[in-house]
């Protein structure tokens, strides 16, 4: 019945832990933390306890030691259950890529250990108020002053800001120099001058915490520069591309979380003297999510295996996964809800809430239309190279 | 500090039939756990590792498939796992599980501390813990819902239906537990794949000094002579609904005759 993926054994002790973690902890929670738009700390802490906060992290720096591919799988067992759980739970690994992709030894040792154990967690900060899609318009400054970066801006809608200890932040260091006139930077929540938004109110992952980071006159020591300065679009792009397959993995495990409900309901929900499955409509409708929904994962985990093969272009699978994925994930949410009819638009089920949350994933990390400008750029290269 | 929990593997509740002709439990080709309460007991010697840097010990008694609730405990933090598996011991009731438990703690040697489950999901007896702590001849004190150490001795809080006891008691000594205690905490990623490594050889009678009668059903104290399922409560007033208009007005009928509306 199930597809072999060619897991080893450690991937599918992977599955299993997050499996039953989501079983027990998350299902019994997600609903109340969604209405209460409640940050999943307690979970986190435990998931912490569990080796999971650590998983994509080197096991010199107190993680698991596990690559894209372990990653992905534990995010898609999160992702069936809660996206606003996994996106709290992977946002950590968004937030650190940065520094395992290009920091010094001194910044892995100091940072990377308490994220791996879960004592802290962690955020990426690119997106500003008028630069979203369009990241080269940001407008935050870095300003060298002495031993010490002044930053000045605000950056808007931060998975885990407020919640997160350490932030990867993207600002410019040269605005002459345009795309690469950007620098990124650790900055700790504490440090002088930075401040945080309240909470948004949102449509979706209403647990996970998304907030504005302001830095007025933040003090941010010399030596919390990542990379070099003018490298802070080199780093956040090889970030997004590192990261995509956990989205796109939301989307894989969010579409079978719906797919679940979807068929479990339709084998009982009687109408017409039969349960609604015997009809040949919902059948097709089902086959055609299941059917998305294994060609979703199939590409994810295809790209979660390139980047583990460290190929050294992964921009345009990665694109293709989360793009791909995650459209997925939004329609076979949006037929979940069509097969459970008005119960499916009440929140005793949980495919509303499914649906709702299904949204985000076509928007973060990249729009689903930006995700096809880099598979465009991808191709023209490609085929420019082609002799 | 040497602590040892007691778990056994039990049905899970849903699977479990009973067999029409003897009422007995049939438990076969279904899925196997931890007795709920032997899950709090092992969190409350775990919790005591953490505290207080003591050695924890799981036992079984079972067959084959049994090693894996030892499995699922090292996962969580159990530090050794004993598999004490022997045809000898099929039918042991709780006199003879005791018996080969206390075995099993006495040829550990420096244990101080057994916590036991309060009692099973299927036996339901309730006796095993006190059990082995007479043939150990240790102090026992069951339906525990607080344990702390103290200067080598424990101060634990012993549950009455309405209220508590605080109890002080020395050191060896045998401890039961219920849900009210803790919750459980699930395996880690890195436990779990030790504990599928580990190597979990069964303890026959003959290694724990136990001659074959004296154990299993042999050695059992007690026989089971009958079960019986337990008589439905009558189930109350059917009102015909084939007409909701007259269903109501009956229903509401029944309601005020009972004086609740
Ligand atoms: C809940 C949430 C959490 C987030 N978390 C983070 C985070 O942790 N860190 C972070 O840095 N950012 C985060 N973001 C920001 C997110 O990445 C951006 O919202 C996203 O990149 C889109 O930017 P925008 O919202 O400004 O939309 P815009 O860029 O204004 O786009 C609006 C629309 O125009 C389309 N569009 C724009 N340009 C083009 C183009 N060239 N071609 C075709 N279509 C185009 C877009 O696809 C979209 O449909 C988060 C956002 C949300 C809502």
């Amino acid at each position: 019945m199930g597809v072999q993926y060619g897991f080893s054994e450690q991937q599918t002790e992977i599955r299993n832990t997050m499996r039953e973690f989501a079983k027990e902890r998350v299902i019994p929670a997600r609903a109340e933390l969604d209405e209460k738009e409640e940050f999943p700390h307690a979970l986190l802490q435990e998931l912490g306890k569990m080796d999971m906060m650590g998983l994509y992290i080197p096991s010199e720096l107190s993680g698991f030691g596990g690559g894209s591919f372990d990653f992905c799988i534990a995010i898609e067992e999160l992702s069936r259950i809660c996206i606003g759980v996994s996106v709290s739970y992977a946002a950590n690994a968004l937030g650190s890529y940065p520094i395992l992709l290009f920091g010094t030894d001194a910044q892995l040792k100091k940072y990377m250990p308490p994220i791996a154990k879960g004592e802290k967690y962690c955020a990426f900060g690119l997106t500003e108020a008028n630069a979203g899609s369009d990241a080269g318009g940001i407008q935050t400054t870095a300003v060298l002053k002495g031993d010490k970066y002044i930053l000045n801006g605000t950056k808007q809608w931060i998975t885990n800001g407020g919640e997160a200890d350490t932030y990867t932040i993207i600002a410019m260091t040269d605005k002459n120099k345009g795309a690469r006139g950007a620098s990124a930077f650790i900055v700790e929540k504490g440090f002088k001058g930075f401040s945080f938004g309240k909470k948004e109110k949102k449509l979706g992952i209403r647990c996970s915490a998304t907030r504005e980071l302001v830095f007025q006159d933040c003090e941010v020591p010399k030596e919390n520069i990542l990379a070099r300065e003018g490298m802070g679009f080199i780093v956040a792009m090889k970030t997004l591309d590192t990261s995509r397959p956990g989205i796109a993995a939301q989307g894989v495990g969010l579409a079978q979380g719906a797919l679940d409900e979807a068929v479990t309901y339709a084998r009982t929900r009687v109408q017409f003297d039969k349960p609604i499955i015997a009809n040949q409509a919902i059948q097709h409708m089902l086959a055609n999510m299941a059917t998305k929904t294994e060609a979703a994962r199939a590409l994810t985990y295809a790209a979660a295996r390139t980047i583990d093969a460290e190929e050294k272009d992964v921009s345009k699978i990665s694109a293709m996964c989360k793009l791909f994925a995650t459209d997925v994930a939004m329609e076979v949410t949006t037929d979940a809800v069509q097969i459970l009819g008005g119960y499916g638009y009440m929140r005793e089920y949980p495919v509303e809430k499914m649906m709702r949350d299904a949204k985000i994933l076509q928007i973060y990390e990249g729009t689903n239309q930006i995700q096809r400008n880099v598979i465009g750029a991808a191709l023209i290269k490609e085929y420019a190279s082609m002799k | 500090m040497h602590i040892v929990v007691c778990i056994k593997q039990v049905p899970s509740s849903i699977a479990v039939k009973t067999d029409p002709a003897t009422q007995a439990l049939t438990c076969t080709g279904s899925d196997y756990l931890i007795n709920p309460f032997d899950e709090n007991a092992l969190e409350a010697a775990l919790v005591l590792k953490d505290s207080d840097k003591a050695k924890v010990t799981v036992l079984t008694i079972g067959a084959a498939q049994a090693a894996d609730v030892l499995r699922e405990a090292l996962g969580r933090g159990a530090d050794a796992a004993q598999f004490i598996s022997d045809a000898a011991f099929d039918g042991s009731d709780a006199w003879a599980t005791g018996k080969i438990l206390a075995a099993a703690i006495q040829k550990l040697g420096d244990v101080n501390l057994v916590i036991c489950g309060k009692q099973t999901f299927d036996g339901d007896t309730a006796q095993v813990g006190p059990s082995l702590a007479e043939f150990l001849g240790w102090p026992c004190v069951a339906f525990v819902r607080k344990i702390a150490l103290e200067a080598g001795a424990l101060k634990v809080e012993r549950m009455y239906e309405e209220g508590f006891e605080k109890i002080a008691l020395p050191l060896p000594a045998v401890l039961t537990v219920g849900k009210e205690i803790n919750t459980p905490r699930m395996a880690s990623l890195k436990g779990r794949m030790a504990a599928k490594k580990a190597q979990l050889a069964p303890i026959t009678a003959a290694a724990l000094g136990l001659a074959p009668e004296t154990v299993g059903a042999q050695g059992a104290r007690t026989r089971l002579a009958k079960m019986a399922p337990v008589p439905r409560k009558s189930g109350g007033i059917k009102v015909d609904g084939s007409d909701a208009a007259v269903a109501a007005k009956t229903v509401v009928d029944k309601l005020r005759e009972m004086k609740l509306v």
